[in-house]
C-alpha cells in the first residue's frame, strides 16, 4: 500500500480477529497482537502484495516487572518496496515460549539468541539457541531490570592461581543513583519524612 | 585401502590481525575448503544498553561514540534524531548542515579504514598507509570541532554541542580539494590489480533475495544491486536539500562492495562541500532552554539561565512517553534506536540495531564452501567493528 492509512485498514480488514491494536504514529504503524498469532501475522505481512515486510531490522524486549505479563516483545519490520516501517508487538509472561521466526526470516537467529541471552525468553524451534553476547558460563540475564548495573562477579587474574578467576563484585562504594527530580519537593526520602510527620501532626 | 579422513577444527581469533578485533570463529575445514563458520562473539560486550538505561539522555550520548569507533558521530545522529523526534523540536538549519557535514566525514573515515584493510588483509600494505594519513586529517576535523579524535560527544538533541571554530571550514573545503586525489591513488592501487581481484572477485556473493532475508543494509545491500539509501529513502535532517547519487553493485562480490566504497566516498566529498557552501551563519541548538544548555555568558548575567543549567546537568530533560525507532545510513549500514521513554530524564529502554549484527551472523553462509583464505577476504569486506557489534 502507498500509505499508512490504507495499509492499517488493509491489516485490520485481513486480520480482524488476530489484530488487537493498531496505531499510526512518527509515521511508523505500531500493531500490537497475541502471542498465538505471531507466525500468520508476520507471514501475511510478509508475503502479501499490498505489505511486503521483506526485513526484519531487529527484536527486542521490553522489561515492565510490575506487570503481570512482564516482557513486551517486539518485531521491527521494513518494506524496501512501499519505504514503510512496522512496529509488531505482543505481551507475555515470565516463564512462557514463544515460537521462534527463523524459518520465515534467517536472520532472526541471532536476534533470538540476544533476547534469549539479555532477557532469559525461550523460543520453541530455534535451530541453536546459545548465549550470545555474554561470557561462557555466564548467570542471570543482564537487560532485566532486576538485574544490577554492577552485575554479580567479577573477573580478575589472580597472581597465586596464575588465572583468571571470578569473584563476586566488592565495591569500595556503593553505585549511587541520585535522584534529582522536583528538588524544591525534596529528594524521596525526604519526601516519606514529610509524610510521615504529616500523618503524626 | 581408504583412509578415514575428519573434518578439521580451526580456531580463528579471538586475537588475529584480520579479525578486526575481538572475533573468535570456529571454522570447520574439509581440506582447504570452510564446511562451517561458526562465529562467536561478545569479547567486546559492556552492556551499552544497560548503562544507557541508567543515564541521563544527555550523559548517553557519549556511549554512542563507543559503538562503531571508527565513525562516531553517526551514532549519535540516530539518538539525537530519536529524542527530537519524540520530543517534536525543530533542529536548526545550520545545525544540520553541520551534522550532515560530520556524518559525511565519518562515513568518509570508516570507508578509507574498510578499504584500506581489506586491501592489507590480501596483502597489500601501501594503501593503508596512505589512507591513514588521511584519517589523520579527518580526526583533526573532529578534534577541532568537538574537543577529541574519536569520541567526539559532540551532538545533541536540537543541535550540536557548539559551533565550528574559525578557520575549520575553509579546512574543510581545502581537504575537499585535495582528497579525490586520494582516492584516485587508491584506485590506481587497487581498482585494476590483479591480484586484489584475484581475491575479491567472486568471493562472498550475496544475491538479492538473500541480502533482503539476512537483514542486510549500507552497503552489503547495495553491492547486491538493491537501490536502497536511507539518506534517500527516508531523508533526515537536510539530507533532502542535497544532491548525490547512490551507488549499486552488480554482482554483490567482495569486489562490488569495494567499489561501492570508493564510489560512496566521491559523494561524500560532493555531499561535504555542499554543506560548506549552503551553511551560513546563524543559531547551532535549538533554543529552548529546557532542552539545551545556556550559554556561559547567560549563565553569568541571568538567574533563570543559572537554574537551567543546574538542572539540565543535575536531572535531564525530561522526554514524554512513547515509543519510536529511528534510524540512520551509518556508513556500514542501517544503524537504528529503538527508543522507549517513560517521562522521567532517563530512557526506559534503549534498543541498538547494529548493521554489523545481522552482517556478521551470515558469515557461516557467505563462507561456506570458499577456501580458508577467503575467510579474511568476506571478513574484511563485511566492514565489521566489534564496537557495535557486541555493544
Amino acid at each position: 500500500m502507498k500509505n499508512l492509512i490504507d495499509l492499517e485498514k488493509k491489516i485490520n480488514s485481513e486480520l480482524t480477529t488476530k489484530i488487537n491494536k493498531t496505531k499510526i504514529k512518527h509515521n511508523q504503524i505500531y500493531i500490537e497482537i497475541d502471542k498465538e498469532d505471531l507466525i500468520d501475522v508476520l507471514l501475511f505481512v510478509k508475503t502479501n502484495k499490498d505489505a511486503k515486510f521483506r526485513q526484519l531490522i531487529d527484536i527486542t524486549v521490553v522489561d515492565y516487572p510490575e506487570e503481570l505479563q512482564r516482557f513486551k516483545i517486539v518485531y521491527l519490520l521494513l518494506s524496501h518496496e512501499f519505504n514503510q516501517r512496522m512496529i509488531l508487538s505482543y505481551f507475555i509472561n515470565e516463564k512462557e515460549v514463544i515460537s521462534s521466526i527463523t524459518s520465515i526470516f534467517p536472520s532472526a537467529n541471532w536476534m533470538e539468541r540476544e533476547v534469549f541471552d539479555m532477557y532469559g525468553v525461550n523460543f520453541k524451534d530455534h535451530p541453536d539457541l546459545r548465549r550470545i553476547l555474554t561470557d561462557y558460563g555466564f548467570e542471570g540475564h543482564p537487560l532485566r531490570k532486576d538485574f544490577p548495573l554492577t552485575g554479580h562477579i567479577e573477573s580478575r587474574y589472580s597472581e597465586e592461581q596464575k588465572k583468571v578467576i571470578n569473584e563476586p563484585v566488592k565495591l569500595e562504594q556503593n553505585y549511587r543513583n541520585f535522584d534529582y527530580e522536583s528538588p524544591w519537593e525534596g529528594t524521596k526520602y525526604i519526601k516519606e519524612q514529610v509524610n510521615t510527620d504529616d500523618k503524626k501532626n | 585401502m581408504t583412509k578415514k579422513i575428519k573434518n578439521l577444527n580451526l580456531n580463528f581469533g579471538p586475537q588475529h590481525p584480520a579479525a578486526h578485533g575481538v572475533l573468535r570463529l570456529i571454522l570447520e575445514l574439509d581440506g582447504e575448503v570452510v564446511e562451517k563458520a561458526d562465529p562467536h562473539i561478545g569479547l567486546l560486550h559492556r552492556g551499552t544498553e544497560k548503562l544507557i538505561e541508567n543515564k541521563t539522555y544527555m550523559q548517553a550520548v557519549p556511549y554512542f561514540d563507543r559503538l562503531d569507533y571508527v565513525a562516531p558521530m553517526n551514532q549519535e545522529h540516530a539518538f539525537a534524531l530519536a529524542i527530537e523526534k519524540i520530543l517534536g523540536i525543530d533542529v536548526p538549519i545550520r545545525a544540520q548542515f553541520i551534522r550532515v557535514m560530520f556524518c559525511e566525514i565519518g562515513r568518509i573515515l570508516s570507508h578509507i579504514l574498510n578499504v584500506t584493510t581489506q586491501a592489507l588483509d590480501v596483502g597489500a600494505l601501501t594503501p593503508s598507509l596512505w589512507g591513514f594519513e588521511e584519517r589523520e586529517t579527518l580526526m583533526t576535523f573532529y578534534e577541532r570541532a568537538s574537543g577529541s579524535r574519536l569520541h567526539a560527544n559532540y551532538f545533541r538533541a536540537g543541535g550540536v554541542h557548539q559551533d565550528l571554530p574559525v578557520g575549520l571550514e575553509r579546512d574543510i573545503a581545502k581537504f575537499c580539494e585535495t582528497f579525490p586525489k586520494v582516492i584516485n591513488d587508491l584506485e590506481n592501487l587497487l581498482t585494476d590489480n590483479r591480484i586484489f581481484k584475484q581475491r575479491n572477485v567472486d568471493i562472498g556473493i550475496v544475491t538479492k533475495e538473500d541480502a533482503l532475508d539476512y537483514s542486510f543494509s549500507g552497503v552489503m545491500i547495495r553491492g547486491s544491486g538493491v537501490p536502497w539509501d536511507l539518506r534517500k529513502s527516508q531523508p533526515y535532517d537536510c539530507y533532502d536539500q542535497l544532491e548525490f547519487k547512490i551507488p549499486i553493485g552488480k554482482n554483490g562480490d567482495c569486489y562490488d562492495r569495494y567499489l561501492c566504497r570508493i564510489e560512496e566516498m566521491k559523494e561524500s566529498v560532493f555531499i561535504i562541500k555542499q554543506c560548506l557552501a549552503k551553511m551560513e551563519k546563524g543559531p547551532i541548538k535549538t533554543f529552548d532552554g529546557k532542552i539545551s544548555p545556556p550559554s556561559k555568558k547567560e549563565i553569568k548575567q541571568s538567574m533563570e539561565a543559572l537554574i537551567h543549567h543546574f538542572k539540565l546537568f543535575t536531572e535531564g530533560y525530561r522526554v514524554p512517553e512513547d515509543e519510536i525507532y529511528t534510524s540512520v545510513e551509518a556508513p556500514k549500514g542501517e544503524f537504528g534506536v529503538y527508543l522507549i521513554s517513560d517521562g522521567s530524564s532517563k530512557p526506559y529502554k534503549c534498543k541498538i540495531r547494529a548493521p554489523g549484527f545481522s552482517h556478521l551472523q551470515s558469515m557461516d553462509y557467505l563462507i561456506k564452501g570458499h577456501m580458508l583464505a577467503d575467510v579474511p577476504a568476506v571478513l574484511g569486506s563485511l566492514d565489521i567493528v566489534f564496537g557495535e557489534v557486541d555493544r
